[in-house]
């Protein structure tokens, strides 16, 4: 009970008019930053946090938590409507709310990603509320090994995410995979893969380098020659009660994603090092492997679009959790976060929840009211974004293109970049029409990095013995299961293989 | 198609080689008590990529994946000169960021996308192509604080000025 | 949003007719965004630091045109120094520095880095390393330490930031010091290692104070030893090294340098502003409260500096067998 006194007067304190106000401009400057392709809630974060000295420090967190969530609705936006993913966190948002879109469906899929994010949002912040000590001890029991584990886990998830040509789709985990290895061993520190011996690479290739190039400019040539120029997405125009009936059919039709990616998300994003990336991608897996329509996924199948975005909606809010508690970022914005709070004089860690009860529990209570805010605004903005889609296409793809490079700049901050996204693109572009999988390749540029030096970092511990992915009371359940998911489709395939033709 | 899938093939298979010679440079094998070594990952890797490509070359000749089986061209007359226009303006486009400025650039490529391609009245494609440099250089520069390339110094005076306005 | 563009315009139209009066010469100053490089990813100790003195920048007002955090954390710092000495516009370009500014140009030569071409501009503090273990492990002397660690034959494991980087050359010093043979593992930086101790994934670690004081106050960490020249003043129990007869102290430099071919007025620009921000009451404060040590250099004497510490790293990577 001491737990509800606390959030209640976290609550009241949020809404003191000071704070309201903050949280309003925060949640929709967010939802703009991130609704271009490029920027997250990082750079918003980033830039306001000196505007923050000129408040208390418990407003200018509030403030801050609200871009935060704010940018996490806005990332679905352009998933949706450019078909760009804005953020490594909702890649897997376009499988199902691309296809929607294109159907003229992009207000049902952004209704439905609205609803869902507020509800992985809600359950996220139910579970720290009452959980959050005690998770930042299971948070703590996550070695290397563990999290080796876990990716393992993401990449099973994966096996149903591609095409269905095997070979192409495994190609592509792996160019991802040694993509994502450019730049410099962390274990050895030193310089590896530096393509062509240019100095360029060793910074290594991002995720948004390779996303931009893939969504932004591969795709966008592909719709372009494939629709030879005349693209029609037929929106009709919106009304209040249009919106009503979507969301009604979003709770009937997505209410199981959202449900898996509520939990799945936040136990994942709680992870340090984890994150939200592999908490979207894993409830997106999840939800087309308990679906009894599997078939349906990346067709628009709203459970595609409602899954990843609570997931990610939930795991942000999660990966709250390690920073609070452990003073350790679970993303870069966490990390400013982090930063903003050192200056104040906070110190985060252990110790926070007990020295600093006011400003924790002010800032949890604002979790709640920011999530409730940034839902009704993000609903109030749909019918604009939507009507962008109604814009000539011919006006419609250079402006595609012109934020692709401009975002893709404003996120790397090097040409090098740029020009090695328009080489993706282009390549893109040709992989395309040969019908190779190019969103496996994506998501294992995020995920590889972290699964490779765990890996290492494992076998150091062991000795080189790999039987430590087994013997570990957390990682061996975890490894099993992965390797399951991993081989059961195989084996079922190669069987299918041989008597089937 | 059936042509274009096996020279894909082919140029991948080489770019998978290429990437395990490169990786090769560091070691690529199982230390003892250390595990892999700082090569290994991305070795064998690209060693599964090698035999992926194998595999589709296979089906290639089994003519099972539907473009192995598509005589149709990769692209016809319009698909390459939509390339030729589009890709092209792209990286002519990416080019000329370094030299008259991104906001510049920006101009330049929605004015020929625009006029050119989309062919659209000169006051509609002026107007978007001169509007949305402005927008993005008070958005990007005012309001989030990224300075972006602005090209040979030629360009300096106007930005210059433009600072002026937003500090 | 709409109506404020309208604003920025309009504001626009007038400046644009009377910028060209206010544009008096006279000292040097910025004329756009300062690219305020930091050689570490967010999180880490640089990262903290760079935001902290671009904050109070910030607040006191103390530049017309604003600091731009830009993390280039790759490569041990090799990704922001090619960045930074490859700058189109070395005016408005500066870095945040930790130890790897001289490591990694030693042990990346092919990237062509010499660090005697960067402009000095200011010696902010230097972070000394201090030797943590969890409380649980029972350890609370270096004795035990020690003892512990033989009696383990190569099986304790510590956790420091990369390889062939400050916390390698520490515990390697450690190891050769004392005789121990300990299996260390290279993590993403300082934070990750400092969880991973509190997890008891690792047995000890090297972190910075900043990086562990959280668990410390939280009665988790537990001190042993300190790489500093003196006792800490808020770690009075903890000895040094040196009291224990080791000729050996190593701290982490927080320093910002300029981009090779800065311009002397720019430089001295630089220079005037974070001597400001150094003498501030908040950077004061914020010394004092994560253990960092003031060790304030003019221009001359931190190229002096430099060239001491690359001697030394030579020789310190060359015991690494780097």
């Amino acid at each position: 009970m001491e737990v509800l006194t606390l959030l209640g007067d976290g609550m009241l304190l949020a809404l003191q008019p000071l704070n309201l106000v903050m949280i309003l401009i925060g949640v929709t400057v967010g939802l703009f930053i991130g609704a271009m392709p490029g920027l997250g809630s990082v750079n918003g974060v980033a830039i306001l946090l000196p505007v923050t000295f000129l408040v208390p420090p418990a407003s200018a967190i509030i403030f801050l938590a609200a871009i935060y969530y704010g940018a996490m609705y806005g990332g679905a936006i352009s998933s949706v409507t450019l078909g760009i993913p804005g953020a490594s966190t909702a890649v897997a948002t376009t499988f199902d709310g691309r296809p929607l879109a294109r159907q003229g469906r992009a207000s049902f899929a952004l209704v439905t990603a609205a609803l869902a994010s507020f509800v992985g949002g809600t359950v996220a912040n139910i579970l720290f509320t009452l959980f959050a000590p005690a998770l930042a001890s299971v948070a703590l029991s996550f070695g290397p090994p563990e999290v080796f584990a876990l990716m393992l886990l993401a990449f099973a998830t994966f096996i149903g995410l591609g095409g269905d040509d095997i070979p192409k789709t495994i190609f592509s985990i792996c160019l991802g995979l040694v993509l994502g290895a450019v730049g410099f061993d962390q274990i050895s520190g030193a310089p590896r893969l530096v393509l062509f011996d240019n100095t360029g690479f060793l910074q290594g290739i991002g995720f948004l380098v390779l996303a931009i190039g893939v969504y932004g400019i591969g795709e966008m040539l592909w719709t372009i020659e494939q629709t030879r120029g005349e693209v029609t997405t037929t929106t009709p125009r919106m009304t209040v009660k249009g919106m009503a009936s979507e969301t009604k059919e979003a709770a009937s039709r997505a209410w199981k994603g959202t449900t898996i990616g509520s939990f799945l998300g936040f136990f994942v994003g709680v992870l340090p090092a984890a994150g939200a990336t592999p908490g979207s991608l894993m409830s997106y897996g999840v939800a087309k492997m308990v679906s009894r329509k599997p078939e349906d996924f990346g067709k628009g199948n709203p459970d595609g679009v409602a899954a990843p975005e609570a997931a990610n909606n939930s795991a942000s809010t999660g990966s709250m959790l390690p920073m609070l508690t452990l003073g350790i970022p679970g993303s870069p914005t966490t990390a400013i976060l982090l930063g903003g709070m050192v200056i104040w004089g906070l110190v985060p860690g252990p110790r926070l929840f007990v020295d600093e009860t006011e400003f924790v529990w002010g800032l949890i209570g604002s979790f709640y009211i920011s999530n409730l805010v940034a839902v009704l605004i993000n609903l109030a903005f749909i019918p604009l974004f939507v009507s962008m889609l109604r814009m000539p296409f011919t006006i419609l793809a250079p402006m595609i293109f012109v934020l692709s490079i401009a975002g893709g700049y404003a996120a790397t901050r090097d040409m090098f970049d740029v020009w090695l996204m328009v080489i993706f693109g282009l390549g893109a572009f040709f992989l395309r029409k040969f019908d190779y999988p190019l969103a496996p390749a994506v998501l294992a540029i995020v995920l590889g990095p972290i699964a490779e030096p765990t890996l290492r970092q494992s076998l150091l511990l062991s000795s080189g013995d790999p039987s430590i992915f087994f013997t570990r009371p957390v990682a061996g359940p975890i490894t099993i299961v992965a390797l399951v998911l991993i081989f059961l489709p195989v084996l079922r395939l190669l069987r299918r293989g041989r008597w089937g033709s | 198609m059936r042509v274009g899938e096996i020279v894909t093939v082919g140029i991948l298979a080489l770019f998978s080689v290429y990437l395990m010679w490169k990786s090769a440079e560091l070691p690529i094998g199982y230390i003892a008590d250390t595990g892999p070594g700082g090569g290994a990952w991305p070795f064998w890797l690209s060693g599964v990529m090698l035999l992926c490509c194998g595999a589709i070359a296979f089906n290639w000749w089994r003519r099972t994946s539907p473009p192995s089986q598509s005589d149709e061209p990769l692209l016809d007359a319009y698909g390459w000169r939509m390339l030729g226009l589009v890709g092209g303006g792209i990286v002519v486009f990416v080019g000329l960021v370094s030299i008259i400025s991104m906001y510049g650039a920006v101009a330049v490529f929605l004015f020929y996308y625009i006029r050119y391609l989309g062919r659209h009245g000169w006051a509609l494609s002026l107007s978007i192509s001169l509007v949305t440099p402005l927008v993005l250089f008070f958005f990007f520069e005012g309001a989030m604080r990224i300075t972006m390339p602005t090209g040979l110094p030629f360009t300096d005076p106007v930005f210059n000025i433009l600072y002026e306005i937003i500090y | 949003m709409i109506t404020k563009r309208g604003l920025f315009i309009l504001a626009g139209t007038i400046l644009i007719v009377t910028a060209p009066m206010l544009a008096v010469a006279q000292e040097w100053q910025p004329r756009k965004p300062i690219d305020f490089v930091i050689m570490a990813g967010p999180g880490g100790g640089a990262d903290q630091i760079a935001r902290f003195i671009q904050s109070v920048a910030e607040q006191k007002d103390l530049t017309n045109r604003p600091l731009v955090p830009n993390n280039q954390g790759g490569g041990s710092g090799a990704e922001a120094l090619i960045h930074v000495s490859g700058a189109s516009d070395p005016d408005h370009t500066i870095l945040v520095t930790l130890n790897s500014f001289f490591t990694t140009p030693l042990r990346q030569e092919n990237l062509g880095i010499d660090i005697q071409t960067f402009t000095p501009i200011a010696m902010m503090g230097v972070d000394p390393f201090v030797l943590w273990v969890h409380k649980d492990s029972g350890i609370t002397t270096i004795d035990e330490f020690v003892e512990q660690v033989r009696s383990m034959d190569g099986e304790f494991v510590m956790g420091g930031t990369g390889a062939g980087q400050e916390d390698s050359i520490v515990i390697a010093y450690l190891s050769g010091a004392y005789d121990l043979d300990i299996k260390y593992i290279p993590y993403e930086g300082g934070g990750a290692v400092a969880k991973d101790l509190a997890g008891k994934q690792i047995m000890a670690s090297v972190n910075n104070p900043a990086e562990a004081k959280g668990f410390y106050e939280a009665g988790d960490f537990v001190p042993l030893l300190a790489f500093s020249d003196e006792r800490m003043p808020a770690y009075p129990d903890v000895p040094t090294i040196k009291e224990l007869g080791h000729d050996f102290s190593y701290y982490n430099q927080r320093a910002v340098v300029g981009a090779p071919g800065m311009s002397e007025e720019a430089a001295a620009y630089y220079q005037d502003l974070f001597a400001q921000i150094y003498e501030s009451d908040e950077w004061q404060g914020y010394l004092e409260s994560e253990s960092l040590s003031p060790l304030w250099m003019d221009a001359g004497e931190q190229r002096d500096y430099w060239a001491l510490q690359v001697e030394n790293h030579k020789e310190l990577l060359a015991a690494l067998g780097e």
